[in-house]
């Protein structure tokens, strides 16, 4: 019961942050509200037993790499954006095309309510602990685990690479 | 669920309440302490060896005109010491203090989000913690950005950019504690640390020798003591408020109770740091407990052996500001990027090779 009042309200903040990020016309408060998402997302994992992930949502995604968004808007010290109103794209292919995703949703979850309606917190609360979080990222995914680390590792070399470039 | 919750509540309340009293009380200490080291008195004047100072100080504060210069955004001014405070005070939530504390017939477990059953705490609660400082950051950013004031931006940038930048160190100094203890629980590393070393046939050791993980881990734990320094903006890693360069940094246009807010952050964040030095280095509440003492006494005594080895830290903390210069720019970014992160990469590297040769 108590899952479920915590997820309703969660699931409100979370959309309710995402549709502030999108209203607001200043790039910080848009970047606070995307932290208002994450964190609540972040809670949302935790509702369904996945701790490991929902902390580490928090530290990575709160806590790094949004911490980096801001910082980049106060080096530049980005300005208040104006609305156009005028994008045809957004209101001939934009809204159709969001109405259309959502009934698609709305369609599948229904047409499978048995199976997800029926999914309990506590039957799936051990896939999300540190232990057999760790036990598929080193045995069974290891080598995506492994490959995705080198691409990371590539992608920090080049980012040192350009910012050298310019120095000299 | 209703009682837990409850039960919660009211020792978060009794927590937060100790843990403003402690703040109070640090101000005053650190205002005594650094004062001796500079042969001088510090406070005096209030109450006996200045010990109302505290309350004085505290009146000040709220009494004091709260300015809001014209100049700032509003939102986020009043915002961001509010967000640095709560956060400050969250983090103490997942610290366990110590075993269970019997209180008549039925006992309960020293900590916040201690399990109804009371032996037992959430499993990620390390985690929460790293979560909770790298959130931490935002309060400053957005302090120095809303200001609209040049030196409040400088001192933000910088204590953003040097705050996640030894977040790396201080996260990866911790997991050679967490591969020993095998557990991210705060208690079970304390439980972990009643146990004798693996490696225990390879040296001698008394038997009243106590089983910390400062021993196995000293590199680990002067990567922590320096990277936490340099997480709660503290002498010598305090760029954001360099006061000869920023006139007060990120919190140049606060005044009164805001003001206070920051300051009360950054001394509950001491003690945060304080409590997992404590608890993962030096065993926590663990401590001889003396055969005579009357019951409720010795229920007492871990907390006692755990508010101790804290106030050790705390010492610590002022003494390393009444002792050390600060560093320069360059010199905090080369020293947490060129020395603490590879020596604590290495740290790591050691440490579970010989856990895995071990086990």
């Amino acid at each position: 019961m108590l899952h479920l009042i915590l997820f309703f309200i969660f699931a409100a903040v979370c959309i309710a942050g995402a549709v502030n990020l999108l209203a607001q016309s200043h790039p910080i408060n848009s970047a606070l509200s995307l932290i208002v998402v994450m964190g609540s997302l972040a809670v949302l994992y935790l509702l369904l037993g996945a701790e490991f992930v929902a902390a580490i949502q928090i530290i990575i995604y709160a806590g790094a790499v949004m911490v980096l968004f801001i910082f980049v808007i106060m080096l530049l010290n980005a300005g208040v954006e104006e609305h156009s109103g005028k994008s045809y794209i957004a209101w001939f292919v934009g809204i159709p095309s969001l109405a259309a995703l959502a009934g698609l949703v709305v369609y599948s979850l229904l047409l499978h309510e048995e199976q997800t309606g029926n999914t309990s917190v506590s039957s799936i609360s051990n896939v999300g602990s540190v232990q057999a979080i760790a036990h598929l990222l080193f045995g069974k995914f290891l080598l995506p685990f492994e490959v995705t680390s080198v691409l990371i590792l590539i992608a920090i070399m080049g980012a040192v690479v350009l910012a050298k470039r310019g120095e000299s | 669920m209703l009682t837990y919750i409850v039960i919660a509540a009211i020792k978060s309340l009794v927590l937060i309440h100790i843990l403003l009293g402690a703040v109070a009380y640090t101000v005053w200490l650190e205002r005594k302490v650094v004062g001796r080291m500079q042969n001088r008195w510090g406070p005096t004047r209030v109450g006996p060896f200045g010990l109302l100072q505290p309350i004085a100080d505290g009146v000040k504060f709220i009494l004091k005109e709260d300015l809001t210069p014209p100049h700032v955004y509003k939102p986020l001014f009043i915002l961001a010491p509010l967000l640095s405070v709560v956060l400050a005070l969250t983090s103490i939530a997942v610290i366990p203090l110590g075993g269970q504390l019997p209180l008549g017939r039925w006992s309960t477990g020293l900590q916040v989000t201690a399990a109804p059953n009371g032996t037992s705490d959430i499993n990620i609660a390390l985690l929460i913690l790293l979560g909770v400082t790298s959130i931490a950051v935002y309060g400053i950013a957005l302090a120095g950005w809303s200001s609209n004031n040049k030196y409040s931006l400088l001192g933000s940038l910088r204590a953003s950019a040097q705050m996640i930048s030894y977040e790396l160190s201080l996260g990866l100094s911790l997991v050679g504690v967490l591969l020993l203890a095998g557990s991210l629980s705060l208690r079970d590393i304390v439980t972990a640390q009643g146990r004798p070393y693996e490696f225990k046939h390879f040296l001698w050791l008394p038997h009243w020798f106590p089983h910390w993980y400062i021993f196995p881990q000293l590199i680990g734990f002067f990567i922590y003591l320096v990277s936490a320094y340099a997480e709660t903006n503290r002498i010598p890693f305090d760029l954001p408020e360099a006061e000869t360069e920023l006139v007060a940094g990120y919190h140049t246009e606060y005044s009164a109770m805001k003001f206070a807010m920051f300051f009360m952050a950054e001394y509950a964040n001491m003690f945060t740091v304080a409590c997992v030095a404590t608890l993962l280095f030096f065993g926590g509440w663990s401590g001889p407990i003396p055969g005579f003492l009357p019951p409720l006494a010795k229920a007492l005594m871990p907390l006692f052996w755990f508010a101790l080895k804290v106030l050790v830290f705390i010492f610590v903390y002022i003494w390393v500001r009444g002792t050390l210069p600060r560093f320069r720019y360059d010199q905090l970014m080369a020293f947490g990027w060129k020395f603490l992160l590879p020596l604590a990469i290495a740290n790591l590297v050691i440490t579970s090779l010989i856990v895995a040769v071990l086990s």
